[in-house]
């Protein structure tokens, strides 16, 4: 299969060029800040009356992971983009693809191969770094979120769609083009879950069908709320219930995990887009 | 399958927009043939060359290579390209850039080291081979490329430009390996402008110009005759038209050029010349180079 050679190709460039080295220093900064920042979690409310309860304390924690989470996801997102958007027009432009492309290898192999690389390379980062940071938080507070595989799932998959779309816009566009328009659409989709939520907090039916218009148009924002989903407490989530739909438009809460026909969509949605982007590929002149 | 030509062309055409890159190619090219394509800038080289490895798709017309229809994979492996504007991944040392061709081309693993080795020797980058390309100069690049298309013992090479960066020494290196190249059977497609080059090197030749063949054949078919320069005073304008029967005349005032001459028939000329009145100062023949006939072709004044 000539598509792995591509995809080893794929990896091989990001390890040469430094992205993972890169991505692990500043990772394990922010992995230990944030988890020093944890650890003064059980200190609150120290020399108070009252100490904090344990489902006051597993609210913070499962709030505060979140949003780390977020900035986490936002990351991964953004450097998934980054990769993707360069990783075809970079080689057109330097004409790499006309000595590799007049080999017996087919667009569709080298367009995969490139894809898979891509995917690899989100997994190797994100599996540990996410991993690391839910074990540290569980030592050091004792709080561990009840779908920690749920959310993995969750924050892949959202990279991964970002990234396809960035692969797609890579087949026709520089590489600067495809990063800038695959963040602006990723907030785009981020805008749109909280307009969807807003719509479901006011009973407005127009809100609400943008809302879901942009969940299946770019299935980042639904995924998202996937991992956030995942990552709260079950005391929260009946808190919240009580509470009422409120909190729908908020993008750090969800109270009820994606349905699995919204997975299966989200699963066809990408390999919809990578089938565009090898037609796309196919048609692009050399 | 092995008798086919090395490439067929049929009405071959390709336009971008309005700009018409290719207007309609035919040709054959038998095997074993070093074949020279010429033609100015813009003429629509590069572009034949990429409709015929498959990069880009014709608009109309017909083509095989080796054989095969545009793009067949078996016949692909059995091509080396050297592309004209390129560069190989800046991060990949040359050896590596030569063992990933290996493996898209399909060659057996065990192959693969004495296959480098020597693609680096040929081109003379041996004691290059594990440097990153990204520090290559450009020249060391166009080596470097020229040793992936030589990759595997291919049964055609397409060379676009291959000594576009090359020094005097390396031009010549690459003459040599294009003759290696031919005594071994191999079919070398070659795109050049520098006609110097190709006339050492090539069997045949096609000029191609804004698109279309202008002309082709055989060195000896397409530089038919010679030329010769006379300076003569004292002869009338009806006495020089007398003598075109002897080749294509051109009166350049005290000069006169006829092309086309038999060499042997220039005593008789002079004979001619001084028994009509004129008076002859000097006589240079010159063998007709392909740059003439090129310019000649592409109506420019010599
Ligand atoms: N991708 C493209 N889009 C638009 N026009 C193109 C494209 N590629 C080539 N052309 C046009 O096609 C014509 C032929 O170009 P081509 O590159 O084949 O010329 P060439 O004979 O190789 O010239 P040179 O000697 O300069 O390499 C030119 O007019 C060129 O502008
Ligand atoms: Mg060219």
């Amino acid at each position: 299969m000539l598509a792995l050679t591509i995809t080893r190709l794929q990896l091989q460039e990001l390890l040469r060029r430094r992205l993972f080295l890169v991505l692990l220093l500043l990772t394990v900064v922010v992995i230990a800040l944030t988890t020093w920042g944890f650890s003064r979690i059980p200190s609150l409310g120290e020399g108070q009356a009252r100490p904090i309860s344990d489902v006051q304390r597993a609210a913070v924690a499962s709030q505060l992971l979140i949003l780390v989470m977020f900035m986490f996801s936002f990351v991964l997102a953004f450097s998934a983009v980054f990769a993707a958007a360069p990783a075809i027009s970079a080689e057109v432009e330097s004409g790499t693809t006309l000595a590799m492309l007049a080999r017996p290898i087919t667009r569709l192999e080298y367009v995969v191969g490139k894809w898979l690389g891509l995917v690899a390379t989100v997994l190797i980062y994100a599996i540990p770094a996410a991993s690391i940071q839910m074990v540290l938080v569980q030592i050091v507070v004792g709080y561990s979120p009840p779908h920690p595989l749920e959310f993995l799932a969750f924050v892949i998959g959202e990279a991964i769609v970002v990234l396809t779309l960035s692969l797609l816009l890579s087949t026709r566009f520089a590489g600067m083009v495809g990063g800038v328009s695959g963040l602006i659409l990723w907030g785009l989709a981020w805008m749109g879950g909280i307009v969807g939520g807003v719509g479901l907090v006011f009973d407005n039916a127009t809100l609400t069908h943008v809302g879901t218009a942009s969940k299946l148009i770019l299935p980042t924002d639904g995924l998202w709320r996937g991992a956030v989903w995942s990552l709260e407490p079950a005391t929260l989530i009946a808190a919240a219930r009580a509470a009422g739909v409120a909190a729908a438009a908020n993008p750090f809460f969800a109270a009820d995990p994606p349905e699995a026909l919204y997975v299966v969509w989200c699963v066809l949605w990408i390999l919809f887009v990578l089938a565009i982007a090898v037609w796309s590929f196919t048609r692009k002149e050399l | 399958m092995i008798d086919a030509p090395a490439i067929r062309t049929q009405e071959l055409a390709k336009r971008y927009g309005s700009i018409t890159a290719l207007a309609g190619l035919t040709m054959t090219i038998p095997r074993g043939d070093i074949f020279g394509f010429l033609g100015p800038n813009g003429a629509g080289k590069t572009t034949a060359v990429k409709l015929l490895l498959g990069l880009t798709p014709p608009t109309a017309g017909h083509a095989e290579v080796l054989g095969a229809a545009i793009g067949d994979r078996d016949a692909l492996r059995r091509v080396g390209y050297l592309p004209e504007l390129f560069r190989y991944q800046s991060w990949l040392s040359a050896r590596e850039v030569l063992a990933l061709h290996c493996e898209l081309a399909g060659l057996d693993r065990a192959a693969w080291q004495r296959e480098i080795e020597d693609a680096l020797a040929i081109v003379g980058l041996a004691d290059r081979g594990s440097g990153r390309v990204g520090t290559f100069s450009k020249g060391m690049q166009q080596r470097l490329g020229l040793g992936v298309a030589l990759l595997g013992a291919p049964d055609l090479v397409v060379l676009d430009e291959p000594t576009s960066a090359l020094d005097p020494v390396g031009r010549h290196d690459v003459r040599e390996i294009i003759r290696g190249l031919g005594e071994r059977g191999t079919t070398v497609f070659l795109n050049s402008h520098l006609l110097s080059e190709v006339e050492q090197v090539c069997h045949r030749v096609a000029i191609v110009d804004r698109g279309r063949v202008v002309a082709e054949g055989t060195l000896d078919e397409l530089l038919g005759g010679d030329t010769v320069r006379i300076r003569v005073t004292d002869l009338d304008r009806a006495a020089k038209t007398g003598l075109s029967r002897f080749g294509q005349l051109d009166d350049e005032g005290e000069w006169l050029v006829i092309r086309g001459i038999d060499t042997e028939r220039v005593p008789e000329l002079v004979a001619d010349i001084v028994r009509l009145g004129g008076r002859v100062h000097a006589v240079e023949p010159r063998h007709e180079s392909l740059e003439d006939r090129f310019l000649r072709l592409l109506g420019q004044p010599n």
